[in-house]
């Protein structure tokens, strides 16, 4: 069921993207942003998102996309009353704004993690954290890729 | 042909907090990729990694098409006792794969 603001937003994208060559989506960046919304709306249930106690790790240049090193590491002190649930790793300009999604516990004695990602265009990189008493922080780190990963979908 | 590497300590102190690596033999193909001649080449990824520490579950992650291929995961966690982690990766198309470390705690 697409809510009017979606619609809103779609139709927008449409109108301002339509003078491109539209050999892509033309409301793709619409798309996106509407996507990565309905994801980070998915991990939170609506719930505000604070910035800060998260720390992300991700080179701002990125030569390759292919293979992007990033880490996350929360504030807490991950004791059984008081640790972090879940880090999610999301991107702006992927096809699918998700990346990973962990799930951990007091048993991690320190919440941090490293991966890597494959991240498809410029734009920004978020880590949510979801904290045992329901809260939600975010640190985000914009970057810019210059060998996207998935060229072959459409690029803005 | 599906590989996977651990990096975790054998021994450790008690109450100290532990790095363990892992790393799995996979293309992580995303399923937005297509051929030359124009046809899509379907998903094929590693959807979900679990570690348990004598059974019990310490570490869990689901992975998206977003992973880099081969993908590595790195976390931590406090050595309370003797005995193994089991690292259990699975993913599409039958996917799965296992292995063990043993840690002794002192």
């Amino acid at each position: 069921m697409t809510s009017r603001r979606q619609f809103l937003l779609l139709t927008c994208g449409a109108l301002a993207a339509g003078e491109a060559v539209a050999q892509l989506d033309p409301n793709i960046a619409a798309k996106r942003e509407a996507a990565l919304r309905a994801a980070i709306g998915k991990i939170t249930d609506g719930k505000p998102i604070r910035t800060g106690k998260v720390k992300l790790q991700v080179p701002p240049l990125i030569d390759n996309g292919n293979t992007v090193p990033l880490a996350v590491a929360v504030e807490s002190p991950m004791t059984a009353e008081n640790h972090v649930k879940a880090i999610h790793v999301l991107t702006e300009k992927n096809p699918q704004p998700y990346v990973l999604s962990a799930h951990l516990g007091p048993r991690a004695g320190r919440a941090s993690l490293s991966t890597r990602a494959r991240i498809a265009d410029t734009g920004r990189v978020i880590a949510i954290a979801q904290m045992s008493d329901g809260s939600f922080w975010q640190d985000s780190v914009s970057v810019v890729v210059t060998l996207s990963a998935c060229l072959e979908d459409g690029l803005i | 042909m599906a590989r996977v590497a651990i990096t975790a300590p054998s021994s450790a102190k008690k109450g100290e907090i532990i790095e363990i690596k892992t790393l799995a033999a996979h293309v992580m193909e995303n399923g937005f990729r297509r051929t030359q001649e124009g046809a899509l080449i379907p998903r094929d990824i590693i959807t979900q990694f679990v570690c348990t520490y004598n059974g019990v579950e310490i570490f869990r992650a689901e992975l998206h098409p977003a992973m880099a291929a081969n993908p590595l995961i790195a976390f931590t966690t406090v050595a309370t006792e003797s005995g193994t982690l089991e690292f259990k990766w699975t993913g599409d198309n039958g996917y799965a794969e296992t292995q063990s470390a043993s840690l002794s705690v002192s």
